[in-house]
């Protein structure tokens, strides 16, 4: 993973609580097996709105975006934050996320931090009133600056950690396989395993079909 | 030390304490697979040279994109085809089992884990998908993760977790007649909201949360994740013990007997603290529907759409406006004379074999509303199987609606089964945002009795709008209790 210690790039301000995750990006782009290529479909249901923020000219280039309370919630779906690097950002501020989506941030290089929801108002009002100015994020320094406002951000310090030395952490986790070995041997028997395979008898599913559009009457079987 | 129940779980899957601020690192008891968010995790293995580390603990299914008519035929839609062809290629490189369509074990995943009886007390359970958390109901402490995450657990059986603050629900007393827990949890996000459990595990306790069912308690913490929370949990008890027994994968002889011994200690302790608590009287909750666009933005079915004048915070009052504008509602206006298009009763939420045993009891014999689409569709095949075998699918055609196969269906509408542009839907499934069950699609969330009721009158509405005698269903049946355990007489 690239290392992060500092941002600067373009705010965008998204004046909106609760962007869940299937506005970041619909389901139906969930269906491709890469890891990129998901720019597209970032914001892609707004992003027809002329007047979103994203389709004005000044913030097409944002690397850095300013959010309402409870940012990322719903779906566990890491395709979110591949969509948000893949457009270009780098960071996302908000007054709160949601757990799932910071977790999957962390591990993807994207630094989602807090904001106080009074710094966030300051923050938009400077980005709104003059479109384009950009937002320094330090992460050494733990602030978040935009023209005169210096505002303290919040991130844990074991993700800031990883995120300054940009390791990976299946590579940190392996070097404890010893311990993961260890414990696999005093695990009790009756816990379950998916092998062997035990299941009910495999009875035949009959496939249902498509019902004639004269919708009324029943089926016949 | 007093601990609650879901420290108990957590400290007996310590494998390395976490030093200096870094996370404990936790072994993984069961591993769920998913064709959606698996694709790029088998991906890094294969480019880092690595194994899945414990086959043996983990087990894919196919249930997001499958479609859930014709399904011997090939996946008409190219993208979802390669997805899932993708999965079992990867299944069958890296030797875990799966459960594909066709299959009579296939489903939705966390249909597919409890009634193989893989789910039990004491587990921990991931999965690439948030409502993981349903697997909570037994005991377990379940959580969604990511795909990276997913490909740390392929490669190590292990996840480095931060810690996790507790909170108690607890619903005290009796349901009342034609609520259901899924009432109970929409009260329950309505109350706290869609951020309120961020950060914690929640713990549903009472008599209320007591009295339920497996299946009913699997609803409740299914919509953890609606309310923010890292998971749910409900301390396992003899309705836990009783639906396991017996399962395929459940513990046998001793092993059983060492089980119930150890889950019966999975209890939080009387003098245990938790970071926060919550109290609800269940003889307050009524049917629940939600009017916006996030779960927490619900009411009685006995309510009006909000005024966003009269919301007091600015940031909720913003919300409710265009929560109310994108659902074309109009404020103030009675839920009950909201009227919907379509009828969506299935999903992990509301898709199982006592969901669609209640919903037939007040079906039977009647037909839907003219002009309105149900779609019934099973949780898994084995739901389906089972309800044909009680002679529930002849009452669902004969009542109009339609009988699909199992899977996601339009809970998120990655298959064929969407709503169309401003098409409103009263859905049993858990989410609301905008355009969840298909671009510019219109979502009530519901209970399996709302959505039957709602099917029959065309407008948004309860057992108490059915013109019934009060207190009988429509086969003459007492309304309470409601047991959904017992199959319906055909």
């Amino acid at each position: 993973m690239e290392k992060f210690t500092q941002h600067t790039g373009v705010g965008v301000p998204l004046r909106r609580s609760n962007v869940d995750t299937d506005q970041i990006i619909p389901a139906v782009f969930l269906k491709r097996v890469t890891r990129t290529g998901f720019e597209d479909a970032l914001f892609s249901a707004w992003r027809n709105d002329p007047a979103f923020v994203l389709n004005q000219d000044a913030y097409r280039a944002g690397s850095v975006l300013v959010a309402g309370p409870d940012f990322g919630t719903g779906s566990s779906r890491e395709h979110a934050v591949w969509a948000l690097k893949d457009y270009g950002f780098r960071v996302v501020l908000s007054p709160r996320f949601a757990d799932i989506f910071r977790g999957n941030a962390g591990k993807q290089g994207l630094l989602a931090a807090t904001v106080s929801p009074e710094d966030v108002e300051l923050i938009w009002k400077i980005l709104e009133t003059r479109p384009g100015t950009e937002v320094t994020v330090d992460l050494v320094a733990r602030t978040a600056t935009c023209e005169d406002v210096v505002v303290p951000i919040g991130v844990d310090d074991y993700t800031r950690w990883r995120l300054m030395e940009g390791f990976d952490d299946i590579g940190l986790t392996l070097q404890h396989a010893d311990d993961i070995t260890e414990f696999e041997a005093r695990r009790e028997s009756w816990r379950p395993t998916t092998l062997p395979a035990r299941h009910l008898p495999p009875v035949p599913v009959e496939p249902a079909r498509p019902v004639p559009l004269s919708l009324g009457t029943p089926r016949p079987r | 030390m007093a601990g609650t129940l879901a420290e108990k779980v957590w400290q007996a899957h310590v494998v390395r304490p976490g030093e200096g601020g870094a996370p404990d690192l936790l072994y993984i008891d069961l591993h769920l697979i998913h064709e959606v968010t698996s694709p790029q995790a088998f991906e890094g293995l294969r480019l880092a040279g690595r194994t899945v580390r414990r086959p043996d603990l983990t087990i894919a299914t196919e249930d997001h994109n499958t479609p859930t008519l014709d399904i011997d035929l090939p996946i008409a839609d190219a993208t979802s085809r390669t997805q899932i062809e993708t999965l079992r290629a990867n299944a069958a490189e890296f030797g875990v089992r799966i459960h594909s369509l066709g299959d009579a074990d296939q489903g939705i995943v966390h249909q597919v884990g409890p009634q193989l009886g893989l789910t039990m007390p004491g587990l921990t359970v991931v999965c690439g998908d948030s409502h993981t958390s349903t697997h909570g109901a037994f005991g377990a402490l379940a959580f969604g993760i990511g795909t990276s995450e997913v490909e740390h657990v392929l490669a190590t059986q292990t996840l480095p977790l931060a810690p996790f603050k507790t909170m108690a629900i607890t619903v005290e007393g009796e349901l009342p007649a034609g609520t259901t827990s899924k009432d109970i949890i929409l009260a329950i996000i309505a109350k706290i909201g869609t951020g309120g459990g961020q950060g914690y595990v929640l713990e549903y306790r009472g008599d209320a949360i007591r009295a339920l069912s497996m299946e009913a308690r699997m609803t409740v913490c299914n919509m953890s994740i609606e309310a923010g929370a890292r998971a749910g949990m409900i301390a396992p008890d003899e309705t836990t013990f009783a639906y396991l027994q017996g399962r395929p994968h459940a513990p046998e002889g001793a092993d059983w007997d060492a089980a119930v011994e150890y889950w019966r200690t999975l209890r939080s302790d009387d003098d245990a603290t938790y970071d926060a608590e919550v109290v609800l009287r269940a003889a307050d909750i009524e049917p629940y529907v939600t009017w916006g666009t996030n779960p927490g933005q619900g009411l009685p079915l006995s309510g009006r759409v909000p005024v966003p004048e009269e919301i007091a915070d600015e940031g909720a009052r913003t919300a409710a406006q265009r929560a109310i504008e994108y659902m074309g509602l109009t404020p103030g206006q009675p839920l009950r004379e909201i009227p919907v298009d379509t009828v969506f009763i299935g999903s992990c939420t509301n898709g199982r074999i006592e969901d669609l045993r209640s919903v037939a009891k007040v079906v039977r014999g009647r037909r839907k509303a003219d002009g309105v689409r149900v779609l019934v569709v099973p949780a898994s095949a084995r739901v389906r199987l089972q309800a044909e075998a009680e002679g529930l699918d002849r009452i669902f055609l004969d009542f109009g609606a339609e009988w699909r196969n199992a899977g996601c269906s339009m809970c998120l509408g990655m298959n064929p089964d969407q709503l169309a542009p401003g098409e409103r839907a009263a859905s049993t499934s858990n989410r609301n945002f905008e355009g969840r069950q298909g671009k510019g699609g219109r979502t009530h969330l519901v209970s399996p009795l709302v959505a039957a009721a709602t099917a029959i009158r065309g407008t948004l509405s309860s057992l108490a709008d059915l013109d019934l005698p009060a207190g009988t269903t429509v086969d003459g049946s007492p309304l309470t209790p409601l047991d959904p355990h017992v199959p319906v007489q055909v």
